[in-house]
């Protein structure tokens, strides 16, 4: 009987150090003060020496730069909340954190929001929780709706506060539209992401207003989820989400806006996920001349414009690159006439007309707006120069009857 | 548009349809659009009225037209329920659909979103994409929200989520 009272004993321990770990977690939390400079000094005490030795390991030039960076993420979900930890923990300069919703216990099949959060506003919560992870990132909550006419002039005018890049993880098609159009009009680059609705696929998107589609340049694309859409049963419910294809998409997600902050690598133009099938499908997208958003023609027509100064820049570039070398045939004999061609263009696509030559896995999630030649049917041009107030006192009158 | 019974079919044919395509930020052109608007609004309640069929009220709440107020009806089973309907028109309309809300079934059913926003993703998205911009906020009531309620209603009267308001129990009778 001597091992169950030892058992006995151990227990009791246990549950004297849980509750003690409990009791302490709530009382004094030992904050640490902000560093000033980064340092790549490796000590335990240094929160930021294994990010500085990916400079030492010639990943990135200047890794402290990131602190000049001002990221803004737009919903504070399953995507956004994670995204911002991992940003935060980089040490980012400052994050600008949007969203209009609480915390709910329904959310805690996620990451990051815990249970004694529930109520808080989703941004509030994540000040709350970021500002302890690491003091010296500067945060910025707004909690509104960016699709009002309201929200959405606060949300330009932040913006205007000086923004490097703009990452949606919304969970909507109408918040995304209106990131995009704020994106467009400010001439800002925007990071697009989403995670499907069965939760098992997912996908990243960069968007350069005038260089690449923006996001009304062509229905959405989604990851197909590989199995036979019929087979999928949505009697029911109109969301499911899981933490991991949330976590792997906000880890593609930032993965790529460090790599376009930090310059390192190559940052993805469009990289899908599909988790079924562990498909990873990447592709190009042009801007669409006839893009509804008038504001993206406009950014296209700039776009053309520029361009013979950044041949003019890019040519200046190869010239300095190459006069830093000595030039020599790469092969001094070429028995199969063997060249290499530009192949600059080859796999990207104008977004008016992808369907054709998506990728595999790739699909468009609403179709493309119909042109009509004729009228379908009566319209309301007819005496439109109506007096507005008449009109709303027809309406008055139908309404009170 | 199959897939639809015959009265939605018809009362959306009789709907004129709008040609603006403007937004609340577009100054003129967005009164412009309010117009066609109300327009269809006006047409689509008189077709609702002459078919017996009237189930809505719902006019703006401020002078730009973007909040839109009122309520909608289901009759199921003999008796009416009634529900708080509102929307805002979003920046980016008509590109986008506006965002269908019955507050009170907020986080009764699955199928609506926080905030007491419908879900209108596969019935009637696809469907306000393809005809932009000739759409407009009655075509929505038509094809998104009846439909909803027709589908919605029902299941929550007989599965006790909803209450008809005279079996209601009121706060002084049930407090002890």
């Amino acid at each position: 009987m001597a091992a169950l009272t030892d058992f006995g004993l151990i227990w009791g321990k246990i549950q004297e150090l849980v509750s003690r770990i409990m009791s302490s977690s709530k009382t004094s939390i030992p904050r640490r003060s902000k560093v000033k400079d980064m340092s790549a000094e490796v000590v335990d005490s240094n929160p930021y020496s294994r990010l500085m030795a990916l400079q030492r390991m010639g990943i990135v030039e200047n890794y402290e730069r990131i602190r000049d960076y001002s990221v803004a993420i737009v919903g504070i979900g399953g995507v956004g909340s994670v995204a911002a930890e991992m940003l935060t923990r980089c040490g980012i300069g400052r994050l600008l954190l949007y969203d209009y919703d609480t915390v709910e216990l329904a959310n805690m099949n996620r990451l990051f929001f815990r249970p004694d959060q529930v109520g808080m506003t989703k941004t509030d919560a994540a000040v709350q929780t970021l500002s302890e992870i690491n003091p010296d990132v500067v945060l910025e909550s707004y909690s509104m709706n960016i699709t009002t006419v309201k929200g959405f002039d606060v949300f330009i005018n932040s913006l205007k506060s000086g923004v490097d890049l703009v990452l949606s993880c919304v969970d909507n098609y109408e918040a995304r539209m209106v990131i995009n159009q704020a994106c467009n009009e400010l001439r800002q680059t925007w990071m697009e992401s989403g995670v499907s609705e069965d939760a098992v696929s997912g996908h990243i998107q960069l968007l350069i207003p005038g260089e690449t589609a923006c996001f009304a340049c062509a229905p959405p694309l989604v990851v197909a989820s590989g199995v036979d859409e019929r087979t999928l049963k949505r009697e029911g419910v109109c969301a499911a989400s899981l933490p991991t294809t949330m976590g792997v998409v906000a880890g593609l997600l930032v993965q790529n806006c460090l790599k376009y902050l930090l310059k390192f690598g190559q940052v993805s133009p469009y990289l899908g996920y599909n988790s079924l099938k562990d498909y990873f499908p990447t592709m190009e997208m042009k801007p669409n001349p006839q893009c509804s958003n008038a504001a993206c023609v406009d950014r296209q027509k700039e776009y053309m414009e520029s361009k013979p100064a950044r041949d003019a820049a890019a040519k200046a570039k190869i010239e300095a690159e190459v006069s830093s070398v000595i030039e020599e045939p790469l092969h001094l004999d070429n028995e199969w006439n063997i060249s290499i061609v530009d192949d600059s263009d080859a796999g990207s696509s104008t977004a008016a007309n992808t369907s054709s030559i998506l990728p595999e896995g790739l699909v468009h999630e609403l179709p493309t707006a119909d042109k009509y030649s004729e009228q379908v049917g009566p319209t309301v041009t007819d005496g439109i120069d109506d007096d507005l107030e008449e009109l709303q006192r027809q309406l008055d009158a139908l309404n009170s009857s | 548009m199959e897939g639809w019974d015959a009265g939605t079919k018809s009362a959306l044919t009789q709907i004129p349809l709008l040609s603006s395509r403007a937004g609340p930020r577009d100054g003129e052109a967005w009164k412009q659009r309010l117009k066609e608007e109300y327009k269809a609004m006006i047409a689509y309640t008189t077709i609702n009225k002459t078919n017996d069929n009237d189930w809505f009220r719902i006019s703006p709440t401020n002078p730009e037209g973007t909040r839109w107020e009122g309520s909608c009806w289901y009759v199921h089973n003999l008796r009416r329920y009634d529900f708080p309907l509102q929307f805002d028109i979003p920046v980016t309309y008509p590109a986008t659909a506006p965002e269908i809300e019955l507050p009170t079934l907020d986080g009764k059913t699955h199928k609506m979103y926080r905030g007491g926003k419908i879900c209108l993703t596969v019935h009637f998205k696809p469907l306000w994409a393809k005809n932009c911009p000739r759409f407009g906020i009655a075509h929505a009531l038509c094809l998104g929200l009846a439909p909803w309620l027709a589908a919605e209603v029902p299941i929550l009267v007989d599965s006790g989520m909803v209450k008809h308001k005279d079996d209601e129990v009121t706060p002084s009778q049930s407090s002890s």
